[in-house]
């Protein structure tokens, strides 16, 4: 009864301290803001995310420096025994994309969640500078974790940080949401369980790298896989689960919305990309991609119509996300279909990836607009934007960048992601898809364009403000969207990062 | 047939016809006393497993501290209970989540029935490593040495728990006293129950700590049966529960993370790697871990239990 794998035994990498910083850090951050109390908790918040922007970089220049995973072998034992961080290209621009929006979205909120001047602690601001943090640790974890058990914890994490998000503004509806929200992802943190503990039953390991070596078509590989997979689907709010989505996120704060939409769900997202091409890709049928993404489509369809029918902008976004997230799983086919053809999955994943960034940049601009229009107009209606254009001038350009990053024209990163995605759709003669890329291109410039001339149209009488916005929060806005439009730049760069410690070509059973 | 077949199989019997009952019973309080009892056997069943960690954890959480919580969560709900029962979902629906979750019950079962025998296991190497920590329980082993990242992360989780319950505090009453004010009668059952039995439980919870490093036991089920008696005490109105912007109550919450992060980054420089003890230290390194972690696991527990602050300081 040998199960154990003999892989070669891993090290700690040069960088590795790197990772342990990158996960440890944020969480420092928390228990510093709960100690020292609401006054500090900002500022904590502050000093914590600048660090760690930098410590983001820095893993990604030394793993595009040594163009390897980066790997933390925690207390020195080696999986299966212990348990390993690692950081490959994936992790690594996921990083560094969760530190750049949150610290935008910190810049962003830093005045609407100032400590009560008369001293003491109030509840909201505290709330959301070590909930920002919490979100922040999370998501570190989820992107650096190498076992399944250490990811389940992160889930958990992600998930206690994200509910109470939701329900910073103390109203019956948002507490309903929050608490659909918390069914959903409690719901799916079972699910995820018992597909984990049912892989270290038949394996004997937890270790991701351990484990795609030793999954094999089997049921109780099957039935992990799919228990996982649909948990993590109802965390991260494809259609059919995406019910949750919409009131969640249109009720929080802006500043919360926009870290929720943005960040929260790619990572439940990350680890369906984590299960289907690092753990399990000799097992997922071609049937089964193929049904991952016609869920995908389907959310494309009804997450644009059901937005285009929306009264109040949050709203609309936030059903834009539900779009959004579906083009997200387009990615698994297509890898697929390369993978059967020989050739290398690079379109596909990092397509993929890109779409990921690429949305979670935009929305998050999209998410703090819409948050500087409320306070600009007292409401959110999309029939009465008149005149909000000339306000927010900045904020409406922002609002147009995402847009087009959304809808996918050049040069922005949706346009790059959804060039990658087509083109492995057409080498691989799976049309369809592209024409579900199309079409929920054409259907999002609807409601963009709706916005922007409502927007943009002509006012007799200018508006009188109810706040006067800040140039800078508007520019920080501006300066995420602005990011979201270039970001198809990229192609340009000589090296594709996410493929760093990836293997070209896909192991047999995903083809 | 033996004893122990007959036993075990009665076990499952039993634990499948309190389930049933806990979700078919109409009343809340009396599925709260059925949810409770399927706890208590439950962690029986993780006797028969040899599980005793386990089923320590489980008595305590699943039977005790969650009881608590929930008998306190129908009383508060009892006005609202019949607008509730209103709301129930169809026939049909019902019928249709009956049947999804049988059959995910039914795939599940007989996939368990695919897998290896015997079960591929980590085990030995766990024996074969325990040494370094000098440590007689290898689930403790397991949780401070080997997977200690995962002991870690799991006391911020329930921080965070804490935070997202405190979030549904109203806005006036943020940094005020969580639950009701209990009224003491010096003369009642509570009272003197408050009386006797912490001094007990004190002196078993540091029992359970001590022993947890060579037999079943640790911080977990030590914490549990702290906060136990802390609400007994603040339940039968002798002690009040503090307000929670208190500093020292903060500062005593994340003590125990505290604790194991300074000493897993001492590791770096004396062992070699964040999370290492260094050679022939372990076991009071881990102990030290263990005993800041029960005191932050009890209170975190307890403020868990009491749920967000509903009046002033």
């Amino acid at each position: 009864m040998n199960t154990l794998p003999t892989l070669l035994p891993e090290a700690t990498s040069a960088g590795g301290y790197l990772l342990v910083l990158a996960l440890v850090l944020p969480f420092v951050g928390v228990l510093a803001a709960l100690t020292l109390g609401g006054r500090h908790a900002r500022a904590v918040a502050m000093l914590a995310l600048p660090l760690g922007l930098v410590l983001s970089l820095a893993i990604v220049v030394e793993a595009v420096r040594s163009g390897q995973t980066l790997v933390y072998l925690l207390g020195g034992w080696a999986p299966p025994l212990g348990i390993a961080l690692r950081a490959d290209g994936l992790s690594a621009v996921m990083l560094l994309t969760t530190a750049v929006i949150l610290l935008a979205v910190a810049c962003f909120a830093h005045a609407d969640f100032a400590a009560p001047a008369a001293g003491g602690e109030a509840r909201r601001p505290f709330m959301f500078w070590t909930l920002l943090l919490a979100m922040w640790g999370s998501l570190n974890t989820v992107f650096l974790a190498g076992d399944l058990f250490t990811l389940y914890v992160a889930l958990e994490l992600l998930g206690f940080a994200g509910v109470p998000l939701v329900c910073l503004e103390e109203r019956p509806e948002t507490l309903q949401a929050a608490l659909r929200y918390l069914l959903f992802a409690l719901i799916g943190s079972v699910l995820y369980m018992l597909g984990a503990v049912l892989l270290y039953g038949a394996y004997g390991t937890l270790d991701i790298a351990r484990l795609a070596t030793l999954v094999r078509p089997e049921p109780a590989a099957f039935a992990a896989a799919a228990l996982m997979t649909v948990g993590l689907l109802a965390k991260t709010a494809l259609f059919p689960l995406h019910l949750w989505l919409p009131p969640a996120h249109a009720g929080a704060p802006a500043a919360a919305s926009a870290v929720l939409s943005a960040l929260t769900v790619k990572g439940s997202f990350f680890l369906v990309i984590r299960l289907w091409l690092d753990v399990m890709p000799g097992i997922v049928t071609p049937a089964a991609g193929q049904l991952l993404a016609a869920c995908g489509a389907a959310a494309i369809f009804v997450g644009n119509v059901v937005a285009l029918r929306q009264k109040r902008l949050k709203l609309l976004i936030a059903y834009s996300t539900v779009a959004q997230i579906g083009y997200l799983f387009l990615m698994f086919p297509l890898a697929a279909g390369l993978s059967a053809l020989q050739l290398p999955t690079a379109p596909a994943v990092t397509g993929g990836m890109l779409q990921a960034i690429s949305h979670a940049t935009a929305k998050a601009a999209m998410f703090m607009g819409a948050g500087l229009i409320y306070s600009t107009l007292g409401h959110d209606r999309i029939a009465d934007l008149r005149g909000v254009g000339r306000q927010l001038p900045m904020t409406m350009l922002a609002f147009a960048l995402g847009g087009v990053a959304l809808i996918g024209l050049p040069p922005s990163g949706g346009f790059m992601a959804k060039w990658l995605l087509l083109a492995a759709a057409l080498t691989t003669g799976q049309w369809w898809w592209v024409v579900v890329l199309v079409l929920g291109g054409l259907l999002t410039s609807f409601y963009v364009f709706i916005v922007l001339v409502r927007a943009m149209a002509a006012v007799d009488v200018p508006l009188t403000p109810k706040i006067v916005v800040p140039r800078h929060r508007e520019a920080v806005v501006l300066a995420l969207a602005g990011l979201s439009f270039l970001l198809g730049c990229v192609a340009l760069l000589p090296l594709d990062v996410v493929q760093i410690g990836r293997p070209a070509l896909l192991p047999a059973g995903l083809q | 047939m033996n004893m122990a077949l007959l036993f075990d199989g009665s076990l499952i019997v039993l634990i499948l016809a309190v389930a049933v009952w806990t979700m078919a019973v109409r009343n809340s309080f009396a599925a709260v006393i059925g949810y409770a009892t399927y706890g208590l056997l439950l962690a029986l069943a993780w006797v028969r497993l040899a599980a005793v960690d386990a089923a320590l954890t489980e008595a305590a959480i699943g039977g005790g501290l969650t009881s608590v919580l929930l008998i306190r969560a129908v009383v508060r709900l009892r006005s609202s209970e019949s607008a509730a029962r209103a709301e129930t979902p169809g026939r049909v629906s019902r019928l249709l989540a009956a049947v999804l979750a049988g059959s995910v019950t039914a795939a599940l079962a007989l996939v368990v029935l695919t897998l290896p025998e015997p079960a591929p296991t980590l085990a030995p190497q766990v024996a074969a490593n325990i040494a370094s920590t000098s440590l007689g329980n290898a689930v403790t082993g397991v949780l401070l040495s080997f997977r200690a990242i995962d002991t870690l992360l799991e006391a911020v989780v329930l921080v965070f728990a804490l935070i997202a319950v405190w979030t549904l505090t109203p806005d006036p009453l943020w940094g005020g006293r969580p639950g009701p004010r209990y009224e003491l009668d010096e003369n009642g059952m509570l009272a003197y129950l408050a009386r006797l039995l912490p001094p007990l439980g004190i002196v078993v919870a540091v029992y359970v700590l001590w022993v947890g490093a060579d037999l079943p036991g640790g911080k977990f089920q030590a914490g549990t049966l702290l906060a136990a008696m802390w609400l007994l005490a603040i339940m039968a109105g002798l002690v009040e529960a503090p307000p929670i912007s208190q500093r020292w109550l903060r500062g005593a919450l994340v003590l125990g993370t505290v604790v194991f992060l300074a000493i897993g980054f001492a590791g770096v420089p004396l062992a070699g790697a964040f999370l290492a003890y260094p050679e022939g230290h372990a076991k009071p390194l881990i102990i030290a871990i263990e005993a800041a972690s029960m005191l932050s696991i009890a209170l975190t527990l307890g403020l868990l239990v009491l749920g967000p602050p509903e009046r002033g300081a």
